[in-house]
């Protein structure tokens, strides 16, 4: 706490409470430009600006800290090393929306980081910047950490708001939206961990700072939790921009491909976002350098871009073997769907089932359009977009990787005992060169 | 029901923790509190829920027993069955197994004698595969009780093994 006062900690809380309105505050958020970095990248000012504000019924803010999407791992970090900035950010994202109980929603299997939270809160109270009338400025404001039971589809906001008010994690049907009808049916905005501690910044600094970073509509900067075949998994904060190639090459960040091998694939945004190939990670069709950026990445659809997601990179090298992670993925969705849609929780099973076979040898040619058609079922057909996030990997591996999964049916035997490494489309960059 | 000698009930601190929790939430939302009472119910009862100690928490909380059970088996971090004292939760998602996942689970099997879901006949080890414990940069990983160890190694885990063995203290998330 000391440390974090020193570096000028909670002077965004001093200055949004004593120096500015909510609307004020709202205003800065939305020049700042800062999207959701829970996932969907939705403006975070103009979601806020969406709450209900009816007389006489509470307003709550949940930060989504329940962090399950294979491949992310950075608000954990954020968390244990810098617990202050997320509840800084929660005082002046409840201050602008209006909320006197604000609850942090972390996943339970991380119960040492919400003794870590729980000992933060107290220490802020401590100093007055929790409790009633802080800092003098008539603003009440409670703050709790919640804990989760292991189940990913809870990181989805409804389900969230479900499990909080002490259900199973079912999502809801929207509408409506959480902003008019969200736990115990009062107006509630949910932000994820990274994107709230970013507002206390934007307050300090001003929207228009913080929009000077990065590229284009992806201001400021983003955590990126990269891992697989890398020389240094880990997070790193990048600015928006940074050009793909250096992301994954440089020793400043992912220090190149372990073992020296080459790469073969990566997926950008979390588990649920389409896989690419390296020679489609690196350039988009038009061959333009792809950057890490909402819309660089994004660049070519899915026909051949990808999505930012929430920042976890996994790096495949020419060893992975792409059948059995789309089959590991498909496993985990069908695990984790909460079984509400027929699509869902039936897809789920019959692709794991597929791609199961097809990894173990046993699959057939007309398996493959299989997979095409029942991914194709089951993306927008469903109530959460749970749906969508499993159909991606598995359309996009077959999209993209198409003759792995062939060579798997063909080759029954071999695929058992070697994989398929890496094929003529994967790598069009001598590995000498991209480091250059 | 009263065949378990056990008498279910919290201590003093912990009822006054779970009061605690129950004044988180507004009037009349005290079944907001559940997850959070389920965990320390877990860690107070040999670390499982008994039908008996979701009965106790559904009392506890003013609410339906079937509210509990139906929570209680939605969520994969709460045991419905007696476990060991170690529960070892290999994590099997696609970014540990790039990084060796599999190996770690096959050795801890093979070592233990046990596949997932089984404990080991002395009651020491359960050993059960989980999904991503956003922990992927450092795989692979296993969480036990509330600690992750990660960067796991074959060699690492008989290390952690034989640390439990002397420990024998029923490792609890909370
Ligand atoms: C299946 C599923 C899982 C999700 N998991 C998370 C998560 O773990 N953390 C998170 O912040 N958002 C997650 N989201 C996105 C949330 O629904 C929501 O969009 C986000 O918390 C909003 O915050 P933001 O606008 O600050 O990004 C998930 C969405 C879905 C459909
Ligand atoms: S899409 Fe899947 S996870 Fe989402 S509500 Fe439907 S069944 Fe549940």
């Amino acid at each position: 706490m000391e440390v974090y006062r020193k570096q000028g900690g909670y002077a965004a809380v001093e200055k949004a409470l004593k120096t500015m309105t909510p609307d004020e505050v709202l205003e800065e958020v939305k020049k700042s430009g800062l999207r959701g970095r829970g996932g969907a990248g939705f403006p975070t000012g103009l979601k806020w600006s969406f709450l209900a504000k009816p007389e006489g019924v509470p307003r709550y803010l949940v930060c989504n800290a329940d962090e399950s999407e294979p491949g992310t791992f950075k608000d954990r970090d954020l968390m244990v090393r810098n617990p202050h900035s997320l509840i800084e950010g929660m005082i002046v994202s409840s201050f602008a929306l209006g909320a006197n109980t604000s609850y942090i929603y972390v996943r339970g299997e991380l119960f040492y980081v919400i003794r870590i939270l729980e000992k933060a809160i107290s220490e802020a109270r401590e100093k007055g910047f929790l409790g009633k009338n802080i800092l003098g400025s008539g603003y009440d404001l409670e703050l709790y950490v919640q804990p989760g039971g292991g189940a990913y589809i809870c990181g989805e906001e409804t389900a969230l708001i479900e499990s909080l008010e002490g259900k199973r994690g079912n999502p809801r049907i929207k509408p409506p939206f959480p902003a008019v009808s969200g736990v115990w049916g009062c107006p509630t905005v949910v932000n994820n961990v990274e994107t709230i501690a970013a507002t206390s910044w934007i307050v300090q600094h001003g929207g228009d700072e913080y929009a000077k970073i990065g590229i284009g509509r992806s201001t400021g900067t983003k955590l990126i939790s990269a891992c697989g075949n890398i020389n240094k998994p880990g997070i790193y904060e990048i600015e928006l921009g940074l050009p793909v190639e250096e992301f994954i090459y440089s020793d400043e960040y992912c220090g190149g491909i372990a073992g020296g091998k080459r790469l073969k694939a990566v997926v950008a945004g979390g588990s649920s976002v389409p896989v690419l190939p390296a020679n489609l990670i690196l350039k988009t069709m038009a061959g333009e350098s792809r950057l890490m950026s909402y819309e660089s990445l994004a660049e070519g659809g899915f026909v051949s871009g990808t999505m930012l997601g929430s920042g976890g990179f996994i790096v495949m090298d020419e060893d992975a073997c792409i059948v059995r992670n789309t089959w590991n993925f498909t496993r985990f969705y069908h695990h984790e769907s909460c079984g509400q849609c027929s699509p869902c929780r039936e897809g789920t099973g019959w692709m794991e089932k597929v791609l199961h076979r097809i990894e173990y040898g046993h699959g057939k040619m007309s398996d493959i359009d299989l997979l095409v058609d029942v991914a194709a079922k089951i993306e927008g057909n469903t109530i959460c977009p749970l749906g969508d996030a499993a159909a991606w990997p598995v359309g996009s591996a077959i999209r993209h990787f198409r003759d792995e999964f062939e060579w798997h049916v063909r080759e029954p035997r071999l695929s058992q005992e070697r994989n398929y490494g890496l094929a003529g489309y994967a790598d069009p960059l001598p590995v000498q060169a991209a480091e250059a | 029901m009263d065949i378990d000698t056990r008498e279910i009930r919290f201590s003093a601190e912990r009822l006054a923790e779970v009061y605690e929790i129950i004044g988180r939430y507004p009037e009349g939302r005290q079944k907001s509190a559940l997850l959070p009472v389920l965990h320390i119910a877990q860690a107070e009862f040999d670390n499982w829920l008994s039908p008996e100690v979701m009965d106790y928490v559904a009392d506890l909380l003013g609410i339906q027993p079937i509210e509990v059970y139906e929570v209680a088996s939605f969520y994969t971090m709460f045991n419905l069955k007696p476990v060991g004292k170690y529960v070892l939760e290999v994590c099997r998602t696609g970014p540990c197994c790039l990084v060796g996942a599999e190996k770690l689970q096959s050795h801890l099997e093979t070592k233990l004698g046990i596949k997932p879901g089984e404990t080991t006949p002395d009651g020491m080890f359960t050993l059960k595969t989980v999904e991503c414990l956003a922990a992927c940069g450092f795989g692979p990983v296993m969480q036990v009780g509330a600690t992750y160890y990660e960067r796991l190694t074959p060699e690492k885990a008989d290390e952690l093994l034989e640390q439990f063995r002397k420990e024998n203290k029923r490792a609890t998330y909370c």
